[in-house]
């Protein structure tokens, strides 16, 4: 091994440890942050016992789920069922090794241990754990596993409710994956390239992607409800009808991972919108943040991590607004006008990013961005005022007068 | 439709979905900043919009005297009416003739907390207390004796409103 690999290996898990040890009591505070945020709109307090504002209350949720009984229902499929909570829980981990969390920092050391040996770094640390070329198409496969836990726990059960929960849960995670990659294709069209880093930097030269490609967020964020499962597309789960869904059977830590799976993909789904759409780590209206150091390293990360919870809540916030889709509806607005939107969308933007560059021949991104953005204005208008006039959600139920 | 059953249509020109979302969210964000409900219960047990009323009937109390004895002259009204028979009542005489209860016990478990004891009692000893906060750590705690009764403070119920003492 050369000691430049080596130093590499040490930066990659001081990463690692950095981003599991954020994510995880993230995650935990999370839980805190729901209750809060339900309170807050339901003119209450939330739970503010435990510790000072109940800061410790996600401590004291899971010393009891670790000394809670643990049950296994005697027709469970054993091994499917113990696997379950962990096929849910790692791909959700997973997610958070690809996604840029802060600029990158110089850093330059030469050491040498016992044994060990000597270990060389020097040059730039992308703030990322793995920085893969393939970028979010490694998410998109890694957030379709995540399937695999809800519909085996759901199956492996061996009760109603769960099965109900699991079935619903793929059918509406295959559903709305289609249109979360169809979002995703405008924003390799104006970027062209997948890897989140050639993003975040297409996006610091020119505008945020949220102002040239609205909709592509639009769509991706609502495909990213679904897919997280939370209200108003919490089918697999709908405790006013399948108890508890997918996790009916489950208790205790087995419950817990199920729970801190949904939190780290809520998470996912955030920092993704902010990285797509939201420029990343990149500090709004300066260009100090573009040369490497540590300030710009820490100031980057806060901001990220500003958007990335700022996201979160508005996650929450629609959860406790909206109520839940009835199933068919769910399938309608996923087929019948995500679907087309999300093509149409992607022809559109297709069309007028050839059209600025041959046609009118404007080579800077922030003024094809603005261009972009009046097209955007456009469709804006025909969907918010006419088409969402009663066309967005229809269920599948026979109309009235066909029921004569 | 047999039995004339009115079918309604859903309005289908004039809905929304995506405004009213918004709408709906701009809602629930304007609540996050209403003052909030929640009364702070160990803390404050009773705010200017709400405490117990009056007429609330809880565990028992025993009224004494000025020399610290039970008003009680183990008459055996209560035992008599209460309707869940939760009064225990042994009454015993002193050399003046003077009647009092050698055992005076009141079963919280059984008791319905009607409040027939304090409405009989023509010594207006017995009384249903407004209080609530009742929790033992064993059930035969819950068997209050006379010492028990008759040390306890909380005020008494009124049983009627003194602003409408005829319930109108």
């Amino acid at each position: 091994m050369t000691p430049e690999l080596k130093g590499f290996i040490v930066l990659t898990v001081v990463k690692m440890l950095v981003v599991f040890t954020i994510t995880l009591v993230g995650v935990a505070l999370l839980t805190l942050l729901e209750r809060k945020v339900s309170a807050w709109m339901q003119n209450r307090r939330g739970p503010n016992r435990v510790g000072y504002a109940g800061l410790l209350q996600p401590a004291a949720d899971g010393l009891k789920n670790i000394i809670k009984e643990e049950t296994l229902p005697d027709e469970a499929n054993k091994i499917l069922f113990m696997l379950a909570p962990l096929l849910s829980f790692v791909p959700a981990l997973m997610l958070a090794a690809v996604i840029p969390f802060a600029a990158p920092l110089p850093v330059a050391f030469d050491f040498s241990l016992p044994v060990l040996g000597r270990f060389v770094h020097d040059g730039l640390v992308p703030m990322v754990v793995a920085d893969l070329p393939v970028g979010f198409l490694f998410v998109l496969a890694i957030s379709s596993l995540g399937v695999y836990g809800i519909a085996l726990a759901g199956w492996s059960s061996n009760s109603k409710y769960s099965l109900l929960g699991g079935l619903r849960a793929s059918a509406q995670m295959v559903s709305y994956e289609v249109p979360l990659g169809l979002s995703i294709i405008p924003v390799i069209l104006l970027s062209g390239n997948v890897s989140f880093g050639a993003i975040i930097t297409e996006q610091q030269t020119g505008l945020w992607y949220v102002l040239p490609l609205f909709f592509a967020f639009f769509l991706f964020f609502v495909s990213g409800f679904a897919e997280t499962n939370r209200l108003p597309f919490d089918m697999p789960e709908a405790e006013s009808e399948l108890i508890a869904g997918y996790h009916t059977e489950y208790s205790a830590m087995k419950f817990s991972m199920f729970f801190i799976a949904e939190y780290a993909n809520i998470v996912t789904v955030a920092a993704m919108t902010a990285a797509l759409f939201f420029g990343g780590w990149d500090i709004p209206f300066t260009r100090w943040d573009q040369t490497p150091g540590l300030p710009q390293t820490l100031a980057s990360g806060l901001f990220m991590f500003g958007k990335t919870m700022s996201f979160v809540f508005v996650v929450m916030w629609v959860r406790w607004t909206l109520p839940r889709f009835r199933y068919d509806q769910l399938m309608s607005l996923g087929w019948k006008f995500m679907l087309p939107l999300g093509l149409v969308y992607v022809m559109l933007i297709g069309s007028a990013v050839w059209l600025i560059e041959n046609m009118l021949g404007v080579g800077s991104p922030v003024t094809r961005g603005f261009l972009l953005f009046g097209l955007n204005l456009g469709l804006g208008y025909l969907i918010f005022f006419i088409i969402d006039r009663g066309h967005v959600v229809r269920g599948s139920t026979a109309r009235p007068e066909a029921v004569h | 439709m047999a039995i004339g059953v009115k079918v309604l249509r859903r309005p289908e020109t004039d809905v929304s979905y995506v405004r009213a979302t918004l709408k709906g969210m701009a809602l629930t964000f304007r609540h996050m900043f209403r003052p909030k409900w929640t009364m702070q219960y160990p803390e404050e047990k009773s705010t200017t919009d709400w405490s117990l009323s009056p007429r609330w009937r809880g565990t028992h109390r025993m009224l004494t005297d000025q020399q610290g004895r039970s008003k009680c002259v183990a008459c055996g009204l209560c035992p008599q009416i209460c309707p869940a028979n939760c009064i225990k009542l042994v009454p015993g005489e002193d050399e003046d003739g003077n009647r009092y209860p050698l055992i005076y016990e009141i079963d919280e478990f059984r008791c319905v907390f009607c409040g027939y004891c304090q409405e009989v009692c023509p010594e207006e000893a017995i009384h249903v207390g407004v209080h609530y906060e009742n929790a033992e750590y064993g059930r035969d705690r819950f068997v209050y004796d006379l010492e028990r009764l008759s040390s306890q403070t909380h005020p008494v119920s009124s049983l009627w409103d003194p602003s409408d003492p005829k319930g109108e």
